[in-house]
């Protein structure tokens, strides 16, 4: 404790009781007791362990009109939250488990591995199932690398086998710094849908795809998988350092699964949801006053929400509320 | 399965870059001189636990092998052809290991086998296999210098052709849990003052009276002799005194009495403790104008981890900024970090505890890196302690998810002995946790004492006396600790969880003096506590009980908890994977009484050992250096001088260090270090909002500036104070208290850190003015607070800052750091530095007087110059308060404020932002061109407004105002004097010699980002 004691201050203000209004509400309990908002598209958000972009990510969702719920790994192991009450599992950037035999390896493992239920039941087989139920999963950074370590991304194959993978950067160091990103115009995932190019921040140390052979590169790119690129100062794609940051295969930034509902991505949408996160905010306010004050990353949980709405009322509605009771 | 040890060596397939090899191999070349050819690097990983063949297989392949990137060696330790020598890396017993925790972690998920995490059955470790035959000295110097620490490393060099000698450690020495009786009575002052020297106490010969006596008193043997306890103190009794009393704990000189002399004036006064009159009380005056004024906002300061104040009537900001110098002199890395971890969990553990960490900052001062000369025994090459300590915030900051959002770095030949790390921590807590006062610590006899986080081992033993004493180079090799990011974020996840569920009562965090220190604050409210050692888990064995109580293992929250509360909290810890160990209770009883196993091992008096310090009694002696304006050539082209300085050491780009730190995780950063359409226009002071519900924030700033110092200290600490003000005012935050009720929140914390300045006729004969220096320095604190109303909430003062070696002292100079925060009503309406538009009229605000003195334009010409800067702060308060109006009236379109270098580099510096330029006219002032140019007179700003503003801005600002020129579409920066161009150089041009000044070169990103790569002007 610090130099010495100091008479404890008034307390003349008003005590506000209302939890809502509280400015730093931490929404780390998932809300199992509280009733959801009936309707609202429910996004299930991992954390614990290492994990630290949750509150961003859950933010983006609530942003996007969502319900975001966020849960402690072990609350889904240990079988006290199941995910397949949600629409969207997510999994947040981070260091999880420190990431110290690779990013996102540890993490992957305990997916792969470690048995949820006494008939060897895994989280993986759960992914799995939920994947087929036609939901989405969407991993950021540490997270994009547990989906390419568990081999959901790009799962050519079908068989969620690692078939690429993410290592150091080519500069040998972690940066953070700002990227301009193009959407591959062949990719099918309603998560990047009406998107051209974006801009977003990269903070990662190990986000260098790396493809084993020629074979595996020609399949990605002719199902349009790699699904975001690395620009230059032209809006060509690049693999100059510092505009692809990593040194990345393709300049390949982003991957989805052939069917699109998984998709993973190095850099950090859900760090640019204020036009305020933008390095150059100042001067692009200047210049146009009257432009929005959402950022560019919100497009794409907006986007993931919208698909789900509209798939929602379009297919069964009448089932969709059946299954909501 | 006779043998249980299993070694798995993973290594690059053919084709894939090793980077790790490539850096050892560029590195041995670039720092050492040595070619070592090809190196190849692979990863160890010694397993010490049952594992059958296919286990092991499984674990390697499935686990630890990436599929993409390694192949698999099980059981051999062999290199492959072409390699001649090797280097192992490998760590010393109970050395933090937390890769080895991990591949624990995902063995025992493969194993689907409850595993115990907390004892190592896991060992990492670094192989480096090198192409060339290199002697057995080459490969240590590249094993010590490049590759580990011997202090925490342990290393194996040799040939390959000669097998490749393993090393895997094996904790615990087999030392039995016994308490030793130290006898002190009968002792001679000089055995006393030996005793404290062996055992590392810190204490000097009137402190150990102080305890011998203690002991010898008749009512303390009567209590001693009713509970058991010997006559004299027993080893961890002592340990438990030295580490209350250390200067780190109890800061005995900023408390002392100092006879200070004025020997310009033969001015004589007593200051009666530096604490209480220019801090304590100087803050009491503060916080009584703001109540006057109805600005309440002052909750906490000084009397608990961090201060707090609220920011709204929901909840405080929580800040605290902590220095962590002697442990980064001997572990760059592992200090650091630990600086962090350990800072972090100050803001984490005020009140009840669980606050919400917004962000770090860091100030650095370190030797200059490009120096080539011979080093002392122990000391660390500048180069190397400024690239471990870059690589432990990054570690510390990015691994905990709390964005490092600004920082200073400070280059002088005389931080080469002791770096100084000051680390900062911002954090939100909510004004009441389960309808508790949040800031609040309250204990009551019965509440349970719980240990949360991680075990104890022998790691850290003596910090707090350690860092009480100036470092030689016999510095303990248990003084060094490695921190595990992973491990407090699961313990700070807890902590949020458990404070809101209103489990605890309060918190405290295990950092100096460990147990002893926290225990013992902590029973100070209370009245006393009881501690049963043997409950403390430990990472191995071995550990005598004072070991257990004073040791610093990492990591470690000490919690007051209630006893019905007790079953939902450790259920809590274990759905979350927190270790919590119930290890005692608070009384009320007046004693810390410590057991091991039912047997008393210390029994102290909580009023003797907080209140039984005797006081210091110090001398201070004031003489005005010798100084005089040194003469330089005048010139009329001073294009060259800028880019000079724009290339210096001080005032290059740290762009290669700021992007290895996560600034922006959280997504709350609003003006980071660096900015504009470039990314590289430098800012003056960060803001980040709270949270993603509203616009309110806080804008953070650091002054430093130790130059003045060699000048007069007092100027230096009142420049250091505004300079920290006036980059808050420049991103658009304002004074407080200037509208009643207005809510604008200050917190500013105060880190002295200056060599021994204890008068020693031998070994310290400036001892007196050293002292003078700080009495100085602390005089211009108080009048900066009065002055701008600006209150102190927390700080630390270190104050042994020398290293001593060979028969040379290296001392550091005074340093004062002021780290400031202040509440932004409206992120959105931040002002950042870079020229935003053409035609924008560029104004500088303030005045510029003939103060070159301590200048980096003097410094370029190795002159110190006598006229130091000197702040008005009368006139000063009167800018920042129109500067402010300005603000709200939407003024103003960019503001830098001016310092290293002035205003040339300021003007340059404003231009980074984008492709554009300004023409500048100086003014007819009558003042040298230099003196225009590179003064650093405080207070002043260098400001644009759009063309449409400029009647109103002039009339609001007036004569504080001097209209300079234009910003340009052009990218050129153009300076006239009269008819004369004095500056003229492409912005581009300016940028690229900024970015590749000596600190991005010497981090190996060569080229950064720019459209020129040209540094020629």
């Amino acid at each position: 404790m610090a130099q010495d004691s100091f008479p404890p201050a008034q307390k003349p203000f008003e005590m506000v009781q209302d939890a809502t209004r509280v400015a730093h509400k931490v929404q780390i309990e998932a809300q199992g007791g509280e009733p959801k908002r009936v309707g609202a598209v429910q996004a299930l958000i991992l954390t614990g362990f290492g994990i630290n972009c949750e509150e961003e990510f859950a933010a983006a969702y609530r942003m996007a009109g969502a319900e975001p719920t966020i849960v402690h790994l072990n609350q889904v192991l240990h079988g006290q939250v199941s995910i397949h009450d949600f629409d969207t599992l997510n999994f947040p950037g981070g260091f999880s488990f420190g990431d110290d035999l690779g990013s996102g390896v540890v993490l992957a493992n305990k997916l792969r591995y470690r048995q949820t239920g006494a008939n060897g039941r895994t989280l993986l087989d759960d992914i799995k199932q939920f994947i087929a139920a036609g939901k989405f999963v969407l991993g950021i950074c540490n997270g994009f690398q547990v989906l390419v370590k568990l081999g959901l991304l790009p799962n050519l194959g079908g068989e969620v086998t690692p078939e690429v993978t993410l290592t150091h950067n080519a500069s040998g160091r972690y940066e953070d710094r700002w990227v301009t990103l193009r959407v591959n115009p062949k990719s099918n995932t309603p998560f990047l849908k009406g998107i051209d190019t974006l801009e977003v921040p990269v903070r990662h140390g190990e986000g260098r795809l790396v493809i084993p052979d020629a074979a595996i590169q020609q399949r990605i790119e002719a199902a349009g998988l790699n699904c975001l690129s690395y620009l230059d100062a032209n809006g060509d794609g690049t693999g100059v350092y510092p505009f692809n940051p990593n040194g990345a295969a393709l300049n390949c930034a982003g991957l989805t699964d052939p069917t699109g509902q998984v998709f993973g991505l190095m850099p950090h949408p859900e760090a640019f949801l204020s036009a305020y996160n933008h390095p150059d905010w100042a001067r692009r306010r200047r210049q146009n006053p009257g432009a929005t004050e959402e950022g560019e990353g919100l497009q794409i949980f907006k986007n993931i929400v919208e698909h789900i709405a509209h798939t929602r009322t379009t297919a069964a509605p009448a089932a969709e509320f059946a299954t909501r009771n | 399965m006779s043998d249980t040890t299993h070694t798995i060596q993973l290594t690059l397939k053919p084709g894939q870059h090793d980077g790790d090899g490539q850096r050892v191999a560029e590195a041995a070349a670039r720092h050492l001189g040595l070619a070592t050819g090809r190196v190849r690097s692979a990863a160890l990983y010694t397993v010490r636990y049952p594992l059958s063949e296919t286990q092991l297989s499984d674990f390697a392949s499935r686990c630890l092998a990436d599929p993409v990137l390694h192949d698999v060696r099980l059981n051999e330790l062999t290199a492959a052809d072409g390699f001649a020598t090797y280097i192992l890396v490998a760590r010393r017993p109970g050395v933090t290991d937390d890769e080895g925790t991990s591949a624990q972690n995902a063995l025992a998920d493969l194993l689907n086998e409850p595993l115990d995490t907390h004892t190592q059955h896991i060992f990492s470790k670094r192989l480096y296999l090198l192409e060339n035959d290199l002697p057995a000295d080459d490969l240590r110097r590249i094993a010590e210098e490049l590759l580990g620490n011997k202090l925490i490393n342990w290393l194996e060099v040799g040939r390959v052709a000669e097998g490749i000698r393993d090393y895997t450690p094996r904790p615990g020495g087999g030392a039995e849990a016994i308490t030793e009786i130290v006898t002190l009575t009968g002792r001679s002052d000089a055995e006393l003052v030996q005793l404290s020297k062996e055992n590392i106490y810190a204490l000097n010969l009137e402190e150990m009276r102080a305890v011998r006596d203690y002991f010898a008193a008749p009512e303390t043997q009567a209590e001693r002799q009713a509970a058991g306890l010997p006559a004299d103190p027993t080893d961890c009794e002592l340990e438990i005194i030295a580490q209350t009393w250390s200067e780190h704990c109890k800061h005995k000189e900023f408390s002392a009495l100092i006879n200070y002399k004025d020997l310009e004036t033969g001015e004589k006064k007593q200051v009666d403790s530096l604490f209480k009159t220019y801090i304590k009380d100087a803050t009491s005056e503060v916080d009584r104008q703001l109540r006057a004024n109805g600005n309440d906002w002052l909750v906490k300061v000084f009397s608990d981890n961090a201060g707090a104040v609220r920011i709204n009537a929901d909840s405080l900001f929580v800040w605290k900024v902590e220095t962590h110098n002697s442990p980064s002199a001997i572990d760059p890395y592992g200090g650091a970090i630990t600086g962090i971890l350990g800072n972090n969990r100050d803001p984490l553990a005020t009140g009840i505890g669980g606050a919400q960490l917004l962000f770090n900052t860091n100030v650095l001062c370190f030797g200059n890196p490009q120096y080539d000369g011979p080093l002392l025994t122990g000391q660390l090459h500048p180069r190397r302690i400024l690239e471990g300590v870059r690589k432990g915030i990054e570690d510390g900051g990015n691994k905990s998810g709390v964005p490092t959002v600004n920082g200073a770095i400070v280059f002088d030949d005389r931080y080469a002995g002791k770096p100084l790390v000051y680390c900062g921590t911002g954090a939100v807590m909510p004004m009441q946790f389960a309808g508790k006062d949040s800031w609040e610590k309250i204990i009551d006899s019965g509440d349970r004492i719980i240990m949360a986080g991680g075990r104890v081992g022998k790691d850290g033993i003596h910090g707090a006396t350690f860092s009480s004493i100036e470092l030689d180079e016999t510095a303990p090799a248990t003084a060094v600790q490695i921190g595990s990011p992973i491990t407090q974020k699961l313990a700070m996840d807890f902590l949020m969880l458990a404070s809101r569920r209103g489990l605890l009562k309060c918190s405290t965090d295990n950092g100096a003096g460990g147990l002893s220190s926290s225990v013992g604050e902590l029973a100070g409210i209370s009245g006393g506590a009881v501690v049963e050692l043997e409950r403390v888990p430990l990472k191995y064995p071995g550990l005598r009980p004072w070991e257990i109580f004073v040791s610093e293992s990492q990591e470690r929250f000490t919690l007051v908890v209630e006893p019905g509360k007790m079953t939902e909290l450790l259920a809590l810890g274990q759905e979350m994977e927190v270790e919590l160990t119930d290890i005692g209770h608070f009384t009320a009883d007046g004693f810390l009484d410590v057991r091991f196993d039912g047997e008393p091992v210390a029994r102290l008096n909580m009023e003797f050992l907080h209140e039984g310090v005797p006081r210091k009694v110090l001398e201070a002696e004031w003489t005005k250096p010798a100084a005089a304006e040194p003469e330089i050539p005048a010139t009329t082209d001073y294009t060259a001088t800028l880019g000079q300085l724009l290339g210096s050491l001080n005032i290059c780009s740290r762009e290669s260090i700021i992007r290895q730190y996560d600034h922006e995780v959280k997504g709350r950063t609003i003006v980071k270090p660096l900015m504009g359409a470039t990314g590289q226009a430098p800012q003056d002071a960060a803001v980040v909002r709270f949270n993603f519900e509203s616009w309110e924030g806080v804008a953070v700033s650091n002054g430093i500036l130790p130059r003045y110092g060699d000048l007069d200290a007092y100027h230096m600490s009142a420049g250091a104070f505004d300079e920290a003000v006036r980059q808050i005012i420049a991103v658009g935050g304002k004074l407080p208290n200037l509208t009643p009720g207005d809510g604008i929140f200050w917190s500013v914390n105060d880190n002295f850190c200056v060599p021994d300045s204890v008068y020693d006729p031998v070994s310290n004969p400036d001892g007196k003015q050293k002292l003078a220096k700080l009495v100085r320095m602390c005089e211009a604190l108080r009048d900066a607070t009065a002055a701008y109303c600006i209150p102190l909430t927390s700080g630390k003062d270190s104050m042994k800052n020398d290293f001593k070696a060979d028969g040379v002292k290296i001392s550091v100079p005074p340093t004062v750091l002021y780290s400031m925060t202040a509440k932004m009503e409206d992120v959105r309406r931040a002002v950042t530095s870079d020229f935003k538009q053409a035609d924008d009229v560029v104004y500088l605000l303030g005045e510029t007087h003939d103060e070159l003195g301590g200048s980096e334009f003097y410094a370029l010409h190795g002159q110190l110059g006598a006229n130091v800067p000197k702040v008005d702060f009368e006139k000063a308060k009167a800018l920042y308060t129109l500067v402010g109006q300005a603000n709200d009236q939407h003024l103003i379109q960019s503001c830098h404020d001016l310092s290293d270098g002035g205003l040339a580099v300021a003007l340059a510096e404003c231009t980074f932002g984008y492709n554009c330029g300004a023409s500048i006219a100086l003014p007819e002032s009558g003042l040298p061109l230099p003196v225009q140019l590179f003064s650093e007179s405080h207070s002043r700003f260098l400001a644009t407004v759009a063309p449409e503003d400029v009647v109103a801005f002039e009339q609001l600002l007036g004569s504080r105002a001097t209209r300079l020129g234009i910003v340009t579409k052009e990218a050129r920066l153009v300076v006239r004097h009269g008819s004369r161009e004095v500056i003229s150089a492409d912005s581009d041009v300016l940028r690229s010699i900024w970015t590749n000044g000596p600190v991005n070169q010497l981090l190996g990103v060569s080229n950064m980002a720019n459209t020129s790569n040209s540094t020629s002007l």
